[in-house]
Parts: C-alpha cells; sequence; structure tokens
C-alpha cells in the first residue's frame, strides 16, 4: 500500500476542514472497500481521514414516519438493532445479507451509500425507501443521489451524515448473492407505502441502482409480467446481462410473495 | 498508539499505512494470525477487536488505537481453549492454515449464538475459506465447542 497520512477526528467540521485542506484526501469509514482498493492500487490517496467516529454519523432517531440512521452505524448493527428491525425489517435484513460475519462488524451504510458499487445492497433500499441523503451542507433525494456507474450527487468534501429513511408499511429484500463476493448479481428492494404506492429498486443489474417501474406496475395488477429494458445491463464473468435480468424477475415473484403472505 | 493485546496493553509507534495485521505479526512477532489472501476474502487473518471478529488485513493499524485485541495466542489458558480443543478433537482442520481463523470467527459465533443450528455455522464461518477438509469436521467442531462451553457454563 502506498504511504499516506491518518487523520481521525470526533468534529465533522474539523473533518471537513482536514479534507479542504490536503490534497489529494480521501474519507475513511468502514474501510472495505476504500482498503482493499488502495492494496490494488486503484486509489492512492495521500491522506485519509477517519469518519467513523463523529457523533453526527453514529445517530439513531425515529420519528412516526421516518427513520434516521447515522451513515457509520455498522452493517451488523443495522441488522441486529431493534429499532431498526421493528421500524423497517426488510433494511435489517438486506445489511444481514452484505459480505460476511468480519465484513459487517466494520462496513458502514454511509460508506456503501457514498461508493455506489452497481452491485452494493443498500443503494436498492436507500431507493425504495424514499431516503434523503443528509450531508454536512444540505438532503439530497436517493433519486437525485445514486447518479450511476460508482458516482453520486455528493461534492468534492462533502460527507453523508445520515440516512433518512421513510418508513413503510412493509418492505422486503430478495438477493441473488455472487458466491465468492457475495455482492448481488441480483438484489430487489420492494417497499410499500400508503395509498397503494408501491417502490421495487434494483441492484446488481445495471450500471448503477435503479427503479423498476414494470415491477410496480406489476405488483397492483399481476397480469403484467415486468421487464427490465435497459441499455446499461451488467455483463462480466460472473453472469450476462440475460441472466441477470432472468434473476431479478423471479427475485421480484419472490418478493412479491413474501410481502403478500406477511 | 496504544492497543491492548491478549490483555496486556502495548505502547507502539506505528507508520500510518501499516495493517493491523502486520502490527499483530511483524511488531509483536504473534504469528499465529496468518495471512492468506491479503483481499479480505478468506479470513485467515480474523482476530477479535472489542469483542468482534474481524479481519486484520483490511483494517489499518491506527484504526485499532484504543481497543482491546485478542488473537490466536490469547485464547488458552492452562488449557486448549474449548474450541481449540474441539478442532482437535474433531478433527476440523488438515492442513491447519486457516484454522486460527476458523477458531477466531466459532469463538464470536458462539459468543452471540451458543448454540448454533448446521445452518448458522455455515452462516458464521462465512468469512473463512477453507481448502482442505470440506467444512465437515469444522462443522462438526462448531457444534462440539458449542456443547463444551454449554456444560462449563451450566
Amino acid at each position: 500500500m502506498n504511504t499516506f497520512q491518518y487523520h481521525v477526528t470526533d468534529h465533522l467540521k474539523l473533518a471537513k476542514e482536514t479534507f479542504l485542506s490536503k490534497e489529494n484526501a480521501r474519507f475513511l469509514s468502514g474501510g472495505m472497500t476504500l482498503l482493499p482498493s488502495m492494496k490494488h492500487g486503484l486509489i492512492q490517496p495521500d491522506h485519509l481521514i477517519d469518519v467513523s467516529k463523529i457523533p453526527d454519523l453514529q445517530v439513531l432517531s425515529e420519528t412516526p414516519e421516518h427513520l434516521t440512521i447515522g451513515a457509520a452505524m455498522r452493517h451488523d448493527q443495522v441488522a441486529n438493532h431493534p429499532t431498526i428491525q421493528s421500524a423497517i425489517p426488510g433494511l435489517s435484513y438486506l445489511a444481514s445479507q452484505i459480505g460476511d460475519p468480519q465484513v459487517r462488524a466494520r462496513g458502514t451504510i454511509g460508506g456503501s451509500i457514498a461508493n455506489n458499487d452497481p452491485s452494493a445492497d443498500y443503494p436498492a433500499g436507500a431507493l425504495a425507501l424514499k431516503a434523503t441523503m443528509v450531508t454536512d451542507r444540505r438532503e439530497i433525494a436517493a433519486e437525485d443521489f445514486f447518479t450511476g456507474f460508482y458516482s453520486t450527487a455528493l461534492d468534492e468534501g462533502e460527507i453523508l451524515s445520515q440516512i433518512k429513511f421513510v418508513k413503510p408499511i412493509k418492505s422486503t429484500y430478495a438477493k441473488f448473492k455472487q458466491a465468492a463476493s457475495g455482492y448481488a448479481l441480483a438484489g430487489v428492494f420492494v417497499a410499500v407505502y400508503p395509498q397503494q404506492e408501491i417502490r421495487v429498486a434494483v441492484t446488481g443489474v445495471g450500471a448503477g441502482v435503479f427503479r423498476w417501474t414494470q415491477a410496480e406496475q406489476a405488483f397492483l395488477n399481476p397480469q403484467i409480467n415486468p421487464r427490465i429494458e435497459r441499455d446499461d445491463l451488467i455483463s462480466d464473468l460472473h453472469a450476462s446481462s440475460a441472466y441477470r435480468v432472468n434473476v431479478a424477475q423471479v427475485l421480484f415473484k419472490r418478493a412479491f410473495e413474501q410481502i403478500q403472505n406477511n | 498508539m496504544q492497543i491492548t493485546v491478549n490483555g496486556q496493553i502495548q505502547e507502539l509507534t506505528v507508520k500510518d499505512n501499516t495493517l493491523l495485521i502486520d502490527l499483530i505479526r511483524d511488531q509483536l512477532h504473534l504469528t499465529g494470525t496468518h495471512g492468506g489472501c491479503d483481499t479480505t476474502q478468506c479470513g485467515c487473518c480474523t482476530v477479535l477487536m472489542d469483542q468482534v471478529a474481524v479481519k486484520s488485513c483490511t483494517v489499518l493499524a491506527r484504526q485499532a488505537d484504543g481497543t482491546s485485541i485478542q488473537t490466536i495466542e490469547g485464547l488458552a489458558t492452562q488449557d486448549l481453549h474449548p474450541v481449540q480443543q474441539a478442532f482437535s478433537e474433531e478433527h476440523g482442520l488438515q492442513c491447519g492454515y486457516c484454522t486460527p481463523g476458523m477458531i477466531m470467527s466459532t469463538v464470536y459465533l458462539l459468543q452471540r449464538n451458543p448454540n448454533p443450528s448446521d445452518e448458522q455455522i455455515i452462516e458464521g464461518l462465512a468469512g473463512n475459506i477453507c481448502r482442505c477438509t470440506g467444512y465437515v469436521n469444522i462443522i462438526k467442531a462448531v457444534k462440539s465447542a458449542a456443547k463444551k462451553m454449554q456444560e462449563t457454563n451450566a
């Protein structure tokens, strides 16, 4: 790994100032993607700023409508925290399906969302659950936040501090894991809101997470057989795009049945 | 930085790009923790950090500042730890390279779930790869360890 300076602070403002005062800096949260990328030489930052100890990134709060989770909350905490389990069990389940126990012990929800890996799980949950990304300077709706392949609306030096979810009536996540990495070969998150509002988001299939409107319609009208027609489908050594689309269709059926039966 | 390793407080100077595994092996000479893949996949380097299993090849030493680390060397007291005993008795290893990580992950699993099902054991060890055994005896060893520990606690 290249040499770099490690900075750690428990002040959001200081973290931002440090970032802006340094050349070639990166924020570090759980490090489950960043550190392996640095070992491979894909990224060679001169400064790492550890944001995982900042209190603003550790909050967990609930109102009748919303559940707000600090960006530095680790996957294991999201999977097992009673407040999250009771408010949005589908989100806890999603977190329990990430990686393996050691990865879930370190990786964070904010890190995953800010990285926006096209096969990561959380972006599907955030998009289906009408999440708002709260940063050190503004709030960004999920629709505007995920802007494509590993890219988000975050500006240089902007820190994702909290993710605010709209609590659904019901939600579930169906995932087919890539056997070696545990990433989603396809993952479908379904959230049901009042007045028959259905939101379905898909990860692992396109160059970035997307809403699957045909599946949302199919939820209310089972005559529809939802298809995915996009020009940014992933096709790689793990699976062809046709295979991924087919898996997503199967996962949607499973998620649909699970929601109907619960 | 200050770190507690197997109960001993250590005051150390580390480079910012030192990984926790390299601190453990090269600076503290605790070579029971193995480096396998160096890519967060194989789990050979698993240690407990504040009682939580982590892959020490993907944690910076500086991130472990102020924490308490337990390595395979810190498990046995006068006798082997029940998980170590069970791996030995059930032949839960062949070459033994992955075993320190398997054992640390088993300790972490059993502290959260003292009586896991086969499925829960498989899930609990999902972050550890063994290229010899086919896992059958490892699962047996985890079950045997769970039984031993419950008997001790009863």
